[in-house]
């Protein structure tokens, strides 16, 4: 059952991860790419472990930890740009 | 290597496709939704929750395949509930900060009435 | 006790980082158990300085039940908004709110900001310090008097209990 799930669920985030570059194209505003960055690193995060448990590596779990962190940090970063022009006050 | 109960597979499984399901609500959200306070809403609730639901669904694979549990993916989950409302909010603030433009029938804009 | 609380300024947060690098690294010997507390007690020590005053958390049990509360409204309200998403955005009415904030402590006060975010339909965008309101943009606006008693009675009320 888990070997027909997965592959499912990864058509499902990827499709998400589709939506995500379609908003990160389009998007009017410079908050909304942020937005649609932001968005993206969450359903890696997915990604990544999903396809952990379809190799059956195990190992994964870093990556997608960097990535969460990374990925908030970057948000942050760049709205305080947006904010203050500049990141580091 | 062991395998599944088969109950256990069928929530595991629950977890990962209600989960995939969530997630993708958010971003279908983020590209339909007309203006930017709105698409607000979609990826940083129901993406941070499906995403949350699928790391659950592979914390219990993990967990019962190998001997040990595995606690990484609750971090992971922990912290993507930490930062979901505060990059949110961050975001929220620089579009306010750049009077983003909202949808006509938008109640109450707070920088109409100064 | 003052020595003791200049070099471990917040003993609960020191435990807690010590169980989250166990839990991080995922082993439980006794190299990473020493590790873990040295990292739990040299983190607070060198950046307690930047932090802001400490809050008073006083009853630890409602917490707790709060936050099961406030997972079951994140999974209900999920629900709510997700049929709004798929369904017809004309008929949905988008705006601001401004809600007053009673509560005292800081932390409590980024709590409820926090709670607001969560649960959908709602993101806190903006905390007026002066004058102690939160900017809340909601997605579908209803009965915005309703809304704001909603938060008051299900969220704020049990925050001030818990820290006062």
């Amino acid at each position: 059952m888990i070997a027909l799930v997965i592959p499912l669920a990864l058509t499902l985030f990827s499709l998400g991860i589709l939506l995500n570059l379609y908003r990160l194209l389009i998007g009017p505003d410079i908050t909304d790419r942020i937005l649609a960055l932001d968005t993206l690193m969450i359903n890696s995060i997915a990604v990544i472990v999903l396809a952990d448990i379809q190799m059956q590596l195990g190992i994964l779990f870093e990556a997608a930890m960097l990535i969460a962190l990374m990925g908030f940090v970057g948000t942050v970063a760049m709205t305080k740009y947006l904010l203050r022009g500049d990141v580091i006050e | 290597m062991n395998t599944l109960p088969w109950l256990l597979e069928l929530i595991i499984a629950l977890f990962i496709l209600i989960g995939a399901l969530v997630a993708l609500l958010g971003s279908i959200g983020l590209a339909r939704l007309p203006d930017f306070y709105m698409r607000l809403h979609g990826p940083t609730k129901a993406s941070t929750l499906g995403v949350g639901c699928t790391l659950i669904g592979s914390l219990l694979y993990f967990s019962f395949l190998t001997e040990g549990i595995s606690v990484q993916e609750a971090i992971i989950t922990l912290f993507l509930f930490v930062t979901a409302p505060a990059s949110a909010h961050m975001m929220a603030k620089a579009a306010l900060h750049r009077r983003v433009r909202c949808v006509d029938k938008t109640l109450n804009v707070p920088w109409k009435d100064q | 006790m003052s020595r003791l609380s200049f070099w471990v300024p917040r003993p609960l947060f020191s435990l807690f980082l010590a169980v989250l690098w166990l839990f991080m690294v995922n082993s439980f010997s006794v190299a990473q158990v020493i590790l873990g507390i040295g990292l739990g007690l040299l983190i607070p020590f060198s950046t307690h300085r930047f932090w802001p005053e400490k809050s008073s958390l006083r009853h630890p049990l409602p917490l707790l039940r709060y936050f099961l509360v406030l997972l079951w409204d994140i999974i209900c309200s999920n629900l709510i908004v997700a049929r709004r998403i798929i369904g017809r955005t004309e008929h949905l009415s988008p705006g601001f709110i401004t809600y007053p904030v009673s509560l005292e402590d800081e932390f409590a006060i980024t709590l409820l900001a926090s709670t607001i975010s969560l649960t959908p339909g709602t993101v806190t965008t903006h905390y007026d310090t002066q004058a102690r309101t939160l900017l809340i943009h909601v997605l579908h606006i209803d009965n915005e008097q309703a809304l704001i008693d909603q938060i008051r009675t299900r969220y704020e009320q049990p925050l001030q209990e818990i820290f006062q």
